[in-house]
């Protein structure tokens, strides 16, 4: 028997091997205390917030850590018809642009909004990459509460990074594109015709709400990253930019020749005085402005047409060039705001830039020469140094706060953790695979929290169960708390994760919205009460002001409806308890349906196309009487005079109107 | 969306440990293709609950950031007259306060008149016909401000629900609220 068992172990031990060996790069044991370190007892709660950029979906995501749990998907520049988002009639200005609707963008980063360069966990901002905008989600609702189009932009990549205090939020273009009046030119006209531009968005301390406060025209490269000065270096931002080769076609292999690009170095606190003499020209412009009304529940868009370019050529001292090696793509700021890491996306070594010397080399006049009439420094004069055979295509580094940078490498991929002090490798860990963004809670602020970093990569393939051709995003949870990370858990995400954000719970959780008022309800076809609830007829629109509660609506009974008539169920739900939504769908609804929180008003378009009765309901399961939580409204041909009535129970309702014709 | 029902015993994480363990040791003698990997991962899951559940107090010290709670039930000294909640002895006037019941009517058309008729016809609820008759005061303001504990708890508020159904919201009302409902039924009952 126990010859048996040992044979049987063998065998276990083999197969194992075997079964590991097949997944290449997967040989690294998981430790044993992996799944303690990743689990999270049933009932409780995790202990950080993790805000992930849903990329092609539009959308964010939240995530608990360590468990990898998705906690909700915040539609941002995407519909939703999980939330009706952008087809209630309250959301759909959200996603108006100066190109009208756009229904479907490409969410790039997330950025937590800061107060003294520490995360304060009041707003988080999205960028859309496709039709330039910056949103801005209210973190009391998990609503995307703004959104302002950027105006003389094209791939909105490098944005939504700020300021130490969230007093700005910045953009900049990854395609230069031909800006001002005459924008019909030949592409092959690229060098003298087509600009960049970086836009710096102010932000209400108090609302929250932007204004674009003014434009950068800058030469026509392409924007990738950036982040804020902090502490000493506050009042400055750094972009990394590509394609300083001007080229507009094969990019690939074009926009790769120079050995090094640049770092832009923006003193925006110097474009504020240009600004404050009356320097900057007013330009003409066309770009939106979205705005939900938590009071009324519903967005308006405005567009606006005017916007402030400041011209770095002729306003001296704004922009600097810091040389840096090939392609640069992530542009990080160490916590203590002294070092500016670089990683040059072509390159074997990670560049790490002083920001006292970067000042002592502006003002010494350490210039090699000018770039489309911006100074560029000298390498060597800024440069704190470099970090030596760190792996293959940096692209992202976070901070630990303890001295500690771990940058992802996209082609080996790998994280690798080196030392800000002495720049040697430390330590490094495969992720599976093809690492793009990482994140460190609170790992782009002056006050990282450690513990964890998260790895989201690019190419998912065997991590999971297949799903046929296409599969979720995987990313990877490693512990960080001593000397080695430590791999304990893979979890699938949306879309395709960018920059993520994580900030522990208790920031965000305290201030948690569990329901909506019904006394600060302001929506103007708010129903509070069921002695409210009619149907009022307006030409051929009919207003049904309606009402929910577990469980039935106020009318179920509607009747006068007709062909040619457009309806609006505007429905309110009455419930004042924490997760008691209540759905709304009617039969051949050709739009979506309605998820009223508590509260909360919602209107659905509903425009009827066939004589008939039609059922409506409550989507969301609400009580042990849900599926009697239902409703009819009779619809007749045009010219009909059947009249609106409406009721709820066996009698017509109390103030139910004569016949309206 | 979820009830805070008590779940099945069968979900007793103590329960589910012991079967955890039960198939990993199955496992080792019986599925020798099981790969190693699940296999370590398994066993640290199954200890690590087998840990925190013969200690429930182990692994959460204080408790805040748990969301489920224990139904004790109706216990011995539960006032059933009072229900449970913040009200434990009000002195009502014998005449009407004719401005709080106004204000308790308004209350009413907003968050409760969509599921209580003023007669005795019950619609979601009970009609509230003879409502302060039936229940002592603080019984109906614990029942209005604390509702969810009060289901959990309180045996009239339980007999309720298993006639109607249909948990009664938590409206969130305020005291103040909750005392002006109160005094609109006392008028609604024929208080002057």
């Amino acid at each position: 028997m126990k010859t048996f068992k040992t044979s049987l172990w063998l065998l276990a031990v083999a197969f194992a091997t075997t079964y590991t060996s097949c997944k290449p790069g997967t040989t690294t044991a998981v430790a044993g205390d992996a799944a303690q370190k990743a689990y999270v007892p049933p009932g409780q709660h995790d202990e950080f917030y993790n805000f992930v950029s849903g990329g092609f979906s539009g959308q964010a995501s939240v995530y608990g850590l360590p468990s990898g749990r998705l906690l909700k998907v915040i539609p941002v520049f995407s519909v939703d018809p999980e939330k009706g988002y952008g087809y209630s009639e309250e959301s759909k200005p959200m996603l108006n642009t100066s190109h009208g609707f756009v229904p479907w963008d490409d969410l790039h980063h997330m950025e937590l909004s800061q107060t003294n360069g520490e995360i304060d966990g009041r707003w988080l901002f999205g960028n859309a990459n496709n039709t330039p905008r910056v949103a801005r989600i209210d973190l009391k609702t998990f609503r995307t509460a703004e959104i302002i189009e950027l105006p003389n932009s094209a791939g909105n990549h490098s944005s939504p990074f700020i300021t130490e205090n969230t007093e700005y939020v910045v953009a900049g273009t990854r395609f230069s594109v031909p800006i001002g009046n005459n924008q019909d030119v030949p592409i092959s006209t690229y060098k003298q015709n087509f600009k960049g531009t970086v836009s710096f968005i102010k932000v209400d301390q108090n609302t929250g709400n932007m204004s674009l406060a003014f434009q950068l025209e800058t030469p026509g490269v392409n924007f990738d990253l950036s982040h804020a000065g902090k502490g000493p270096s506050h009042g400055w931002f750094f972009f990394s930019m590509y394609n300083s080769e001007l080229a507009n076609t094969l990019l690939e292999v074009n926009a790769s020749q120079r050995d090094k690009d640049f770092i832009l170095a923006v003193n925006w606190k110097k474009a504020e005085e240009y600004i404050a003499q009356g320097k900057g020209e007013k330009r003409k412009a066309r770009y939106a402005h979205n705005v939900y009304d938590e009071k009324t529940h519903t967005a308006k868009s405005e567009i606006l047409e005017e916007v402030l370019m400041l011209d770095p050529v002729q306003l001296k001292d704004i922009c600097y060039l810091i040389p840096c090696p090939k392609s640069p793509h992530g542009c990080d700021v160490d916590p203590t705001g002294e070092y500016i890491v670089g990683s040059g996306k072509l390159a074997a070594l990670i560049p790490v830039f002083s920001f006292t010397k970067m000042q002592k080399a502006i003002a010494d006049k350490e210039f090699e020469g000018e770039f489309e009439g911006l100074p560029v420094l000298k390498y060597e004069a800024v440069l704190h140094g470099e970090v030596q055979k760190p792996g293959l295509g940096p692209l992202h580094t976070e901070f630990d706060g303890k001295g500690n940078a771990y940058t992802s490498m996209f082609v080996s991929s790998e994280i690798v953790k080196w030392s800000l002090k002495d720049l040697q490798v430390l330590d490094r860990v495969p992720t599976y695979y093809s690492i793009g963004h990482l994140c460190i809670p609170g790992g782009d602020s002056k006050k990282p929290f450690g513990k964890y970093v998260i790895a989201y990569n690019k190419i998912t393939k065997d991590r999971y169960l297949p799903t046929g051709p296409e599969l979720s995003q995987s990313a990877q949870l490693y512990d960080i708390s001593g000397d080695k990370m430590q791999l304990i858990l893979d979890f699938p995400t949306i879309g395709e994760p960018h920059y993520a954000q994580a900030v522990p719970a208790d920031l965000i959780a305290k201030n948690s919205a569990r329901i909506y008022d019904i006394n600060e309800n302001h929506h103007p076809y708010a129903t509070k009460g069921e002695k409210e609830a009619k149907v009022v007829r307006e030409g051929n629109k009919v207003h049904v002001y309606a009402t929910a509660v577990r469980s039935h609506f106020a009318p179920d009974n509607i009747e006068g409806v007709k062909i040619g008539d457009e309806v609006y169920f505007h429905v309110t739900n009455l419930e004042q308890d924490w997760d008691i939504p209540h759905g709304f769908a009617i039969k051949g609804a050709n739009n979506a349906e309605l998820l009223i929180m508590p509260g909360e008003t919602l209107t659905l378009k509903w425009v009827p196309e066939k004589p008939g009765v039609y059922p409506f309901y409550c989507t969301d399961f609400c009580s042990a009487l849900h599926q009697e939580m239902s409703g009819y409204i009779r619809v007749s041909p045009a010219g009909s005079n059947v009249p609106i009535t409406f009721s709820v129970g066996e009698k017509p309702a109390e103030n139910a109107p004569p016949a309206s014709e | 969306m979820a009830d805070s029902d008590q779940l099945p015993v069968i979900y007793d994480p103590a329960h589910i440990s012991r079967l955890y363990v039960a198939v990993t040791l199955y496992s080792i003698n019986h599925q020798l293709y099981l790969c190693m990997k699940q296999f370590i991962i398994a066993s640290a899951i199954a200890l690590a609950v087998w840990a925190c559940s013969g200690n429930n107090s182990s692994g959460n010290a204080d408790n805040s950031n748990t969301t489920s709670s224990e139904a004790s039930g109706a216990t011995a000294g539960y006032d059933t007259a009072r229900g449970t909640g913040r009200f434990t002895n009000i002195e009502l006037s014998p005449t009407l306060d004719k401005a709080k019941a106004e204000a308790g009517q308004k209350v009413y058309d907003v968050k409760c008149a969509a599921c209580h008729k003023l007669t005795s016809e019950k619609l979601v609820g009970p009609g509230w016909a003879g409502v302060t008759q039936r229940h002592r005061p603080e019984w109906i303001l614990n029942f209005t401000t604390n509702v969810d504990e009060m289901l959990q708890k309180d045996p009239k508020a339980q007999a309720m629900l298993e006639i109607c159904l249909v948990r009664m919201p938590n409206q969130n009302l305020t005291d103040d609220d909750a005392f002006a409902v109160l005094e609109f039924m006392r008028q609604n009952d024929g208080v002057k």
